[in-house]
């Protein structure tokens, strides 16, 4: 058992179990970023609770973020031992003859997600933190949802969100069907959970991605 | 036909090797690839040059000895078969065939196309066996009733010839659909059952050893496998693992 995160096996599983916490994290995500579009107010509430419930602070987004980095910094270890398991390449290698381009460039659409993860920290979180802990402004139940607006003004930062979520749906595309496989699961019943997974995969990107041209065409005055 | 080769020539494990080009006339569709490679051989040493080296033995398509990288896929376009069965009708008139070795740390190259698998052994010796002692006691195998569908997988999963063409095709040369399937033929049948936990744990344990790269679930060796191994017998190694390590 102590062993199991140093064997390739173990590491796999553990890759496919932050990726499924992430998956059921982005799914909140995008149920909570979409009463922007469908009710303000609503989003004003369940972010001001978000904000301010001491179990979520202080329970489930340390929790989160060690999802995160565990899930990013383990992609990173496995990628560097499969670069060194072979360490002379192939002249011609015609990878696209048997695998889809989604599961053979997963580090790369992660590379762009973290990348997104940082803007989207630059954008909401550190303000945020600043905001509440070291400005320590009285609370405001009511700011969330003009401040998410106010965010989607800049056109070119509508552009990065879209192609990052792109770059998301195709790391999900591979990620989320191919977790049950890492763990164990593949019986009569895969084919039918790899195609939810496929379509969960486009279709919380695609909501994001929605919900982000929607704000910048709908702005309210600062 | 006429074609070009482009054939990896390496003197030994510690040359540096490189690509030489062959041009070869006269090749037949009917013939298979390694027919083809013999005729190179014989051209090479009727010019007085070193004929390059593969591996081969059955050229049936069950011993697993072939094992090359033919533009850019193991045991070349075709699929279900080996080198050896791939018939030189898949290629046209003056193609330019590109011949590599199988590529991956757990692979080292002996010479030319001709790698070490002994990677392999080694993983099947840590536990790809049932302990019987077979000194004239042991009880005739059909005795032992045992589902039809278990019997088929088991079956099905000890067709692996172990060429290594899973790992060849896999981007990060992962072993993990040869061991998939060593420790899925005996998971299956009540005769593996006594030593299941110690088997995948020791397996898994030598296949990390070897340097053999993680499995990302691309599903290109199921592609490329010439026996068509399942995926499905991954899945049973990661469960039998992640049992085993719980157990133990």
């Amino acid at each position: 058992m102590s062993g199991l995160l140093k064997s390739s096996i173990g590491r796999k599983v553990a890759m496919a179990l932050s990726g499924l916490f992430l998956v059921v994290f982005l799914t909140q995500h995008f149920v909570i970023n979409s009463t922007a579009v469908i009710a303000p107010d609503t989003f004003n509430a369940w972010s001001h609770f978000m904000g301010s419930n001491p179990l979520v602070q202080y329970g489930l987004q340390p929790v989160l973020i060690f999802g995160v980095v565990f899930h990013f910094v383990m992609g990173f270890v496995l990628e560097l031992q499969n670069r060194k398991a072979r360490p002379v390449g192939y002249a011609q290698y015609k990878g696209s003859a048997n695998a889809p381009w989604t599961s053979r460039n997963m580090i790369l659409s992660g590379l762009v997600v973290l990348a997104f993860l940082g803007l989207h920290f630059y954008d909401f979180w550190i303000p945020e933190m600043i905001h509440k802990y070291v400005e320590t402004h009285p609370e405001d139940p009511t700011r969330y949802y003009a401040e998410t607006v106010h965010k989607f003004e800049s056109p070119v930062r509508v552009v990065l969100y879209v192609i990052s979520f792109v770059l998301l749906a195709l790391h999900l595309w591979h990620g989320f069907a191919s977790t049950f496989q890492s763990v164990g699961f593949n019986n009569k019943y895969s084919a039918g959970l790899s195609k939810f997974a496929k379509v969960w995969a486009i279709t919380i990107p695609v909501g994001f991605i929605i919900i982000a041209v929607y704000l910048h065409f709908n702005q309210i005055p600062h | 036909m006429k074609l070009t080769l482009k054939v990896w020539r390496q003197k030994n494990a510690t040359a540096k090797g490189s690509i030489v080009t062959y041009p070869i006339d006269g090749i037949d569709g009917d013939m298979s690839f390694l027919e083809m490679m013999d005729m190179l051989n014989n051209k090479l040493i009727l010019e007085g040059d070193e004929p390059v080296t593969f591996d081969h033995d059955c050229r049936e398509g069950i011993c697993g000895s072939c094992s090359m990288f033919i533009n850019g896929e193991a045991h070349g376009p075709d699929r279900l078969v080996t080198t050896c069965q791939l018939h030189m009708r898949k290629f046209k008139d003056g193609d330019t065939i590109t011949i590599e070795p199988f590529r991956a740390a757990g692979f080292p190259v002996i010479k030319d196309l001709m790698v070490d698998r002994s990677s392999f052994d080694r993983i099947q010796h840590a536990g790809g066996f049932i302990s019987v002692n077979t000194s004239g006691n042991t009880q005739d195998a059909n005795s032992i009733p045992i589902e039809k569908e278990n019997a088929d997988d088991a079956f099905a999963a000890a067709t692996c010839i172990g060429c290594g063409a899973c790992v060849a095709s896999c981007k990060n040369s992962s072993a993990m659909l040869f061991v998939g399937a060593k420790v899925s033929q005996f998971a299956l049948l009540p005769q593996g059952e006594v030593e299941a936990t110690t088997r995948v744990l020791n397996m898994v344990k030598q296949m990390d050893e070897e340097g053999f790269g993680n499995c990302t679930n691309t599903g290109a060796c199921e592609v490329e496998c010439p026996k068509g191994i399942s995926l499905e017998n991954i899945a049973r190694m990661n469960r039998e693992y992640l049992s085993a390590s719980l157990k133990g």
